[in-house]
């Protein structure tokens, strides 16, 4: 990596001036980050670590799931209270990446970085969960905005995820062989933000919502409401693992498992 | 108190791995010399491309930096040079272009080093190779072995035409010519033989050292055989001779074959540090190992198999292309050859065998010798072969190998493609193997997977080897350029402890606990009282390493023929002691005694008198307890078997999940059951690895597409089921401890199993073959366009 000034401020003010230097960066649990420093693909002036502000820990009311940004993945992936108010929440931070990462990696970096392969970002839209930061609340309907591409600004951070509780949800992952993150990942919730299925791994523009299988699922919840609509492998990754065409097959394979866990 | 026994045969725990598991081991990374500089390589990101210019002023002033070196600086010394030597068909040598330490006016593949910063620290070498000005001109390129032996392919050397290395052939073309007319049935099968990034866990270092006063050099690197490093490195490249260069191989973290290899990293920190008499050191990043390690496999072939109106095999005719990569490695020419094509007799009595090979060069890395080298292509082609010959006529696949054995009393037994295997008995393996595995209650399996959604297969393959390489003369013949003797050095302490030398290289394998063990047992001695040291040409009179499975059956031999001096030695000694005739002294347990009465004296004992020798028959005999053995065996050695595999099949996904895999080889001569066991379970990982999961994927231009643990697909453990290991061992016969090796048995006998359970899975599909490796998209792909089918049936 290139050389870098390090900070690690103790208030979310401080943090935002911070990163309010050009080329600033913030650092959460260092699980994307560290690996593009190390590759010398990015050349931050100051690295600013998010760690001593407080944004760690885990609220559940009865009708959301209140996560803060620094939360780690075996945190959530741990939480009793998580398993009993949204397990599909619980379970899909269980299968992020190993032991390892799951005890660096956050929520809110892996939010902040939206990665077309990662997991989060598909129960945020499914659940339609809302993303705070230091200075707004964004909806997830506006926060993922194409691949590695969110709503937030330069500087800006986020502290907290709040997640509307559903009545029934599920993650179904099919893992990239290589590198485990999701090839194609497939959240279903039925919830107050009605019925949505959300795909992550498999779109070239990051996750999106599948229209034709929230009406079916809308019209009748059970996976064999979706027996018979065929996903379009238009705009879906291609790569050595798998072509869009079976992409767009799996897409329809791990929802309908999906559904059927979500029961 | 009676003493656990440690001798052969028994599961001692391994002496080496609390410093391993603890972080005691002590790597090539670890090794830090006074004033010690840093290297970093630039290379090159282009498959194939002329080198324009090169300025390396920017570099040169770049904080730190000590030197810059391109080819231009490197006039003076050779390339890096190739260990084996094959003759084509028509008497001509192979092409052996020049291998450059660093690229000459043109670069090859993608990771060919081109320049080297050397300065104060591994950051500032970084920082200043990113200024470098280099200006590459793109060339035409080719990454597979088809396309680069098509008309009018780029030419990855000017002077290599139609990319061709060589174009080699062993065996009876007329006889087999003439068979395949008379034959009631042919079966043909085309087949890819993926290529494998070997990927041990310690990426490859090296640090050269430097001593102006003695004018020696000193060489710290990761390599299973630092007596061939010197040689190769100090006669070819460097031109410094053996008295004034040491090299040193410490604790070596995982080799597979990768390092066996002098890369041209080695020579370049050794000559920066004669030059700039500092130390110089260089550890590879992972990313620098997937494009400069030397890769594994890919052969692209073509077999036919005649076949009687029974089934007895008649003739095997095969064709193989085999990729080289832009460079020839220090053993490549010899695995697609002599480690391939002497093999395809296989275990079976095919009485005439034509193979030709095309040794080709492409726009890749260098491949080479990668755990089993050439003997699991030849076991895959043969063993997809008689799957398929069973697909194609309806033959029962136990019942033709069966029909098809080398019979248990038919060794010694001369093959039509060189060998002669000494012993084996293929029928006990196989009764062993589908035992355990429950081959008979299959089929009920497939019926109750059937009803949970599942596709269930299952396959074998019953395979051979050839290991222990091996005869000096008969390598020799075959084009290696050196002697595959070995070396070993038992030590006798004036107290009775003993430190045994040995010219292989433990890397992973246990050699410290095996070769303990073995001591132990012919000398009498507690485990505890014996050390194995390796990997150090300042300690070791002489070896040729570790790879071919060839430890024990050679090294091991090489310590019992020093073993059997010191015995004979200590009777001199013991006959003297006790006043007694050398003819009437037997040792046994650790004693010397007089047959027929209950004098003795223990081999400590022995030893003492030996260093101080104040009683003691000096007019013939010589003082101290230290003797030497050379061992050159008189044949390979040849390990089998029989793998069994079990799959499951995922027809919404196409994953292939392994359920139950058996292994049971014959080793010979086992020392240690549990390293024994431990051997052949990560030679399947790493077959199964080959068969389901891993690929190094190349475009086609040169660009490697899989290039990291993000793209390149390593077995971990839950893709592994269970793996049951089993030995029927019969005795190698011509060394003296009858062990025949155990080191890639797994990696040889494993993929085709796997595959042929997966094609048994796919049945119903009409599947006949398919490429490794059988990935979910693979699977898919199968299942989708053969559904229609069937529905129309
Ligand atoms: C081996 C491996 C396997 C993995 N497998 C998976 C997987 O299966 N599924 C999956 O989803 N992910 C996977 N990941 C990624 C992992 O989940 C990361 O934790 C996550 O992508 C980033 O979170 P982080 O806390 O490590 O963030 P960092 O790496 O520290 O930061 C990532 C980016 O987000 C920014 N950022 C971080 N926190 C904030 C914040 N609070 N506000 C604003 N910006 C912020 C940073 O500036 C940076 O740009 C894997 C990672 C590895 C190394």
């Amino acid at each position: 990596m290139y050389d870098f000034a390090y900070q690690k401020p103790s208030s979310v003010a401080d943090a935002v001036k911070a990163l309010g230097a050009e080329d600033a960066k913030a650092l959460a649990g260092g699980q994307t980050f560290i690996p593009v420093l190390k590759q010398r693909l990015n050349k931050p002036s100051v690295v600013v670590d998010l760690a001593r502000l407080g944004l760690a820990g885990i609220k559940v009311t009865g009708e959301a799931v209140v996560i803060g940004a620094m939360t780690t993945h075996g945190a959530v992936a741990a939480s009793a209270e998580i398993r009993r108010a949204i397990p599909a929440l619980a379970n899909l931070a269980s299968m992020i990446g190993d032991e390892a990462v799951r005890h660096r990696g956050t929520i809110g970096g892996s939010l902040a970085n939206n990665d077309p392969s990662a997991c989060y970002p598909s129960a945020a839209l499914a659940l339609g969960a809302t993303i705070t930061t230091d200075r707004r609340a964004i909806k997830a309907d506006d926060f993922f905005q194409g691949m590695f591409t969110t709503a937030l600004e330069p500087g800006e951070i986020i502290t907290s995820v709040s997640f509307p509780v559903p009545a029934k949800a599920a993650y179904m992952k099919f893992k990239n062989p290589a590198s485990r993150y999701a090839m194609v990942g497939v959240f279903v919730a039925k919830g107050p933000a009605g019925v949505r299925v959300a795909i992550t791994g498999a779109g070239q523009g990051g996750v999106f919502r599948h229209a034709a299988f929230e009406t079916a699922l809308s019209a009748n919840w059970s996976a064999d409401a979706l027996a018979g609509i065929a996903t379009p492998a238009d705009g879906l990754n291609s790569d050595i693992h798998a072509s869009a065409e079976y992409r767009a097959h799996l897409i329809g394979v791990m929802a309908r498992r999906a559904v059927a866990a979500a029961g | 108190m009676n003493a656990p026994f440690e001798g052969i045969g028994a599961s001692v725990r391994r002496k080496e791995d609390l410093r391993f598991i603890s972080g005691g081991g002590h790597y090539t990374d670890d090794i830090n010399r006074p004033g010690q500089l840093h290297a970093y390589f630039r290379r090159s990101d282009r498959p194939h491309a002329k080198i324009v210019s090169i300025d390396t002023a920017g570099a040169a002033a770049c904080p730190g930096v000590v030197a810059v070196y391109t080819a231009a600086d490197l006039a003076a010394i050779g390339g890096v040079p190739c260990g084996w030597q094959i003759h084509s068909k028509d008497g001509s040598p192979m092409a052996e272009p020049k291998h450059p330490v660093l690229a000459e006016g043109k670069v090859r593949h993608v990771g060919d080093p081109i320049a080297v910063v050397v300065a104060g620290t591994r950051q500032q070498a970084k920082d200043a190779a990113e200024k470098l000005d280099i200006v590459l001109e793109d060339l035409p390129s080719v990454s597979s072995v088809t396309d680069a032996v098509a008309p009018g392919a780029p030419r990855v050397h000017d002077d290599v035409a139609g990319n061709i290395c060589y174009d080699w052939h062993i065996g009876d073309k007329e006889g087999v010519d003439a068979a395949f007319a008379k034959a009631a049935k042919v079966v043909s099968l085309d087949l890819l033989n993926n290529r494998l990034i070997p990927n041990a866990m310690e990426p490859r270092a090296a640090v050269g050292d430097f001593d102006p006063m003695s004018g020696e050099y000193t060489l710290y690197t990761t390599s299973q055989n630092p007596h061939v490093i010197r040689l190769l490195m100090g006669a070819f490249v460097l031109q410094i001779p053996e008295h004034k260069l040491r090299v040193v191989a410490p604790d070596v973290g995982g080799g597979f074959g990768s390092k066996i290899y002098h890369y041209a990293e080695e020579a370049m920190v050794t000559w920066a540090a004669g030059k700039l008499k500092r130390p110089v050191k260089w550890t590879a990043e992972r990313s620098e190992s997937f494009m400069s390690d030397a890769h594994g496999r890919d052969h692209a072939s073509t077999a036919q198999m005649a076949l009687d109106a029974e089934g007895k095999f008649l003739a095997l005719r095969v064709s193989t292309l085999a990729n080289m990569g832009g460079y020839l490695s220090t053993f490549a020419p010899a695995v697609p050859t002599y480690l391939y094509a002497t093999l395809l007799a296989g275990v079976y009595t095919t009485p005439v065998i034509y193979c030709e090979v095309k040794a080709v060069f492409t726009n890749t890395v260098p491949v080479d010798a990668y755990r089993g080298a050439g003997r699991p292509e030849a076991t895959y082609l043969l063993e997809r072969l008689v799957d398929t010959i069973c697909h194609d006529t309806g033959l029962d696949r136990v019942a033709i190998r069966r029909k098809n054995f080398i019979a248990p009393d038919a060794f010694p037994y001369q093959t039509p493609v060189a060998l002669q295997y000494d012993s084996g008995n293929y029928i006990a393996t196989l009764d062993a193997a589908m035992k355990a595995a429950d081959w008979a209650g299959f089929p009920a399996r497939r019926a109750a997977a059937k009803a949970r959604g599942k596709l269930r297969g299952i396959g074998m393959s019953t395979y051979l080897e050839a290991c222990g390489i091996a005869p000096s003369k008969l390598v020799g013949q075959l084009g290696a350029r050196a002697g595959l003797y070995e070396v070993a050095n038992v030590r006798v302490h004036p107290t009775g402890s003993v430190t045994v030398f040995t010219g292989t290289h433990s890397h992973g394998q246990g050699h410290e606990t095996t070769f303990a063990q073995l001591v132990s047992d012919q000398l009498g001695i507690p485990v505890s009282q014996i050390d194995v040291v390796h990997g150090d040409t300042a300690k070791i009179p002489f070896g040729m390493g570790t790879y071919g499975s060839r430890s024990l059956a050679v090294g091991g031999s090489a310590m019992v023929k020093a073993m059997d001096k010191i015995i004979a030695k200590g009777k001199k000694i013991a006959a003297h002691l006790m006043e007694a005739s050398v003819d009437d002294i037997e040792f046994k347990d650790g004693k010397f005694s007089v047959t027929g009465t209950d004098k003795s004296r223990t081999l400590g004992e022995i030893a003492l008198t030996a260093y101080v020798p104040h009683n003691y028959p000096i007019e013939t005999l010589e003082p101290g307890l230290d003797e030497t053995a050379f061992y050159d065996p008189m044949n390979f050695t040849f390990p089998g078997g029989c793998h069994v595999c079990e799959v499951e099949v995922d027809q919404d996904t196409g994953i292939t999940s392994v359920v139950n895999f058996v292994a049971v080889d014959d080793v010979g001569r086992v020392i240690n059951p549990m390293i024994v066991e431990g051997q052949v379970q990560g030679g399947v990982a790493q077959g199964i690895g080959q068969a389901l999961l891993e690929n190094a994927a190349y475009d086609a231009e040169g660009q490697l597409l899989s290039g990291s643990f993000m793209d390149y697909t390593m077995p971990r453990a839950d893709d592994l089921p269970n793996i049951t290991v089993g030995t029927e061992s019969t005795l190698c016969t011509h060394n003296p401890l009858g062990a025949k090796g155990c080191g890639e048995v797994g990696a040889i006998g494993s993929p085709p199993a796997v595959i042929n359970a997966v094609i048994d899975a796919l049945k119903d599909f009409g599947v006949r073959h398919l490429d490794m490796p059988a990935s979910p998209q693979k699977l898919w792909a199968i299942i989708q366009s053969n559904r229609p089918r069937m529905a129309a049936e």
